[in-house]
């Protein structure tokens, strides 16, 4: 299982980069969704099957695999806009970083001592690394959409760590939190609407007006 | 017991989402927050027990927090229903819905034992109020409102992340896990000491991001500038409170292990920078809402900076938690009247509101003194009691930056409130159909009596209150 668990956590780190290196929102969204869908079964791995369990696994892949990625994709088609434009940090630069970020997370995470059922498992450099990413996109990028994108690829790092404690979470706290993001996606969604109704574009370095001089 | 006391504002929410007509559904408002100000009141004055797990509790913070926000939300409430009144072609579904939903969430941080159930509550705050920041629906509000949002959403993602290692600790230092508050400081000292350290820097920094501490406060002069004066006077009463007692729980945790020390002297600098940011930002603000924004920073810092301090000044920090969100709810309130009587929040067109709005004026130049801690006003005697702690607990130092920045600030603020205060009128100004009539003028004028009262004479039950609190903080009892 330990093998299957940290290629799956592999397969997360590679989505990041596909992340990271990609204009095309559309992309962007499924390899989120798919990141979310890896998410929902890793902690069916982990920990011995409960009832409690399962209903974590079914909420995070209806949320973060189906709901969230829908919400989004509706945005995308109504803003009718495919692609990420002159963003602040290159896609080249980004994928450096990307890389450099990843490698950091690895060292750092050597620092941190695991529990010893959790020995030798990648859940903490991945973790820390997908969160980088979040915050390279969403500091990157200029496209209200894109920040959206970063915001969630930080929002499922945090996740990943999360999967380790999944056993002791109460379900309400895990239910409210996946409710609390699910809401949370839906008013960025709609905020998105008014300013790309309001701009005519979704470009946020449009959005400063209100800046200090 | 505690529960229906969450339930009560949703029910009240969706009696306004149900009812289909604009001037009647304002008035939901102002009952549900009679309703629950009494709940709240006989909650505090009879502590009611524990929910099983322990989970929901009443302590002496929450009921602080508590008393607070349903002061100020009550007041805000009859206000919505006379600002609402000069609004009406705005439709207000959304804001009553969610201004109940949000007193409901406030509710639940107040009441919250567990962590992450108070997490939850603290998101759910953030994401009800953001429809509110947008009300003018224009492209500036909602550039705020985007500002406001991603930046509040990823600190408090941040939070998360900092409670799921605090959570860890418990693991590897093979403790029953668990994110219950009382646990948690009764272990807090065998805790696994690398995780529990970078679990007080995430929650420090995911906490401090949702107060509008420096250097996480960018969102703040946006998100204020641009919400309705209610909205405004909300979020920097009582969100900030709600951030504040998060982090206050945090506060109790970290000064139950060996950390203390250093969490103290990271809020004390964080505070003091606060300060800082506050005294160069506030002089030269052309817009008198966003000046506000940067007293809010101001105080968060203030309140930080007692919390660094510990011991003596906690006392004064708690009080000062009360008094700032009174203050700032008059501040907001009026500040909303006068702009809408001028229709313009720019210092050079708002000029001479004291004959224009004189209600209004005179209560934004009395807020004002008070903000800036003059006396008799209560912001004074908790500001008072900060500074002579800090100048007894030996760090002079830090007394006397302090008064340094209240002294740049109080110059900056007046800089700008003088003139929209008692300057005289431009002559080539709109006529605007707003002028102060009691609905909008008699809410701030009652916060106005308090913070007045509360300046000459703190009730016993209150001081005994903010004791207690101070006691849960590791504070002098």
């Amino acid at each position: 299982m330990t093998s299957l668990t940290d290629q799956l956590l592999v397969l997360c780190l590679l989505l990041n980069f596909a992340v990271v290196g990609t204009s095309r929102l559309g992309f962007s969204v499924r390899a989120v969704a798919a990141q979310g869908v890896i998410l929902g079964v890793l902690p069916a791995l982990v920990h011995p099957f409960t009832l409690h369990l399962a209903a974590i696994v079914v909420g995070i892949i209806a949320v973060k695999g189906v709901a969230i990625p829908l919400f989004i994709g509706k945005a995308i088609r109504k803003a009718e806009i495919q692609r990420e434009f002159e963003p602040f940090i290159g896609y080249i630069p980004s994928l450096v970083l990307g890389a450099i970020f990843t490698a950091l997370a690895f060292v750092f995470a050597e620092k941190l001592p695991l529990a010893p059922e959790h020995e030798g498992l990648l859940f903490v450099p991945a973790s820390i690394a997908t969160l980088m990413c979040g915050f390279l996109i969403l500091m990157g990028r200029r496209k209200a959409i894109s920040q959206v994108i970063g915001y969630l690829l930080l929002e499922n790092g945090i996740f990943v760590f999360g999967l380790l404690l999944a056993e002791a979470m109460p379900a309400m706290v895990e239910a409210g939190a996946l409710l609390d993001l699910l809401v949370g996606i839906f008013v960025m969604g709609i905020v998105i609407n008014h300013i790309s109704r309001e701009f005519s574009s979704l470009d946020t370095s449009r959005l400063s007006a209100l800046r200090e001089d | 017991m505690l529960w229906a006391f969450v339930i009560l504002p949703l029910l009240g929410a969706a009696l306004a989402w149900g009812i289909p007509d604009n001037r009647k559904r304002t008035f939901v408002l102002p009952l549900f927050a009679v309703l629950h100000l009494v709940f709240s009141l006989y909650l505090v004055a009879e502590t009611p027990p524990a929910s099983p797990h322990g989970w929901f509790l009443l302590d002496a913070l929450g009921k602080l927090n508590l008393l607070c926000n349903a002061v100020l939300f009550t007041v805000c409430a009859f206000y919505a229903v006379g600002y609402l009144n000069y609004r009406r072609k705005r439709n207000n579904r959304t804001l009553c819905t969610a201004l109940l939903i949000c007193l409901s969430a406030m509710t639940l941080v107040a009441i919250s034992q567990h962590l992450g159930m108070l997490w939850i509550a603290l998101e759910a705050t953030t994401l009800t109020m953001a429809p509110l920041i947008y009300f003018n629906r224009n492209a500036r509000s909602i550039e705020a409102t985007w500002k406001y949002l991603l930046i509040c959403s990823v600190g408090i993602a941040i939070a998360l992340l900092g409670l799921f290692f605090l959570a860890y600790s418990t693991i590897v230092a093979k403790q029953e896990i668990s994110l219950l508050l009382s646990a948690l400081v009764r272990d807090a000292a065998r805790l696994h000491a690398g995780w529990r350290h970078a679990a007080f820097i995430f929650l420090l920094v995911g906490f401090g991001s949702k107060m509008g501490l420096a250097p996480l406060h960018t969102w703040k002069p946006d998100a204020y500038g641009e919400a309705p004066g209610l909205v405004g006077a909300l979020l920097a009463g009582g969100l900030v409170n709600c951030a504040l007692l998060s982090l206050l729980r945090v506060y109790q945790v970290a000064a139950a292990s060996t950390e203390g020390p250093l969490f103290r002297e990271v809020l004390l600098g964080m505070g003091l920078l606060s300060m800082a940011f506050a005294a160069v930002f506030m002089a030269r603000q052309s817009d008198f809402k966003r000046m506000l924004a940067y007293s809010s920073v101001e105080h968060v810092g203030i309140i930080a900076v007692a919390l660094g301090l510990g011991r003596g000044a906690l006392f004064g920090a708690l009080l000062h938690m009360v008094n700032n969100a009174l203050t700032k709810g008059v501040l907001f309130l009026s500040c909303g009247n006068i702009h809408r009587a001028y229709n313009s929040k720019s210092t050079q067109v708002v000029r001479g509101a004291l004959r224009r709005t004189p209600w209004s004026g005179a209560l934004f130049l009395a807020a004002f003194l008070a903000i800036t801690g003059s006396p008799p006003f209560a912001p004074f005697v908790s500001e008072f009691s900060i500074v002579s702690s800090a100048f007894l607990q030996g760090s002079p130092w830090t007394g006397g930056i302090f008064l340094l920045f209240l002294a740049i600030i109080f110059i900056g603020m007046a800089l700008t409130v003088i003139p929209v205060v008692l300057g005289e009128i431009p002559e080539d100004i709109a006529k605007t159909p707003y002028r102060d009539t009691i609905h909008t003028v008699l809410p701030p004028l009652v916060l106005m009596a308090a913070i007045l009262v509360l300046g000459l004479w703190l009730p016993d039950p209150l001081q005994e209150l903010i004791r207690q609190a101070a006691g849960l903080l590791g504070g002098e009892r």
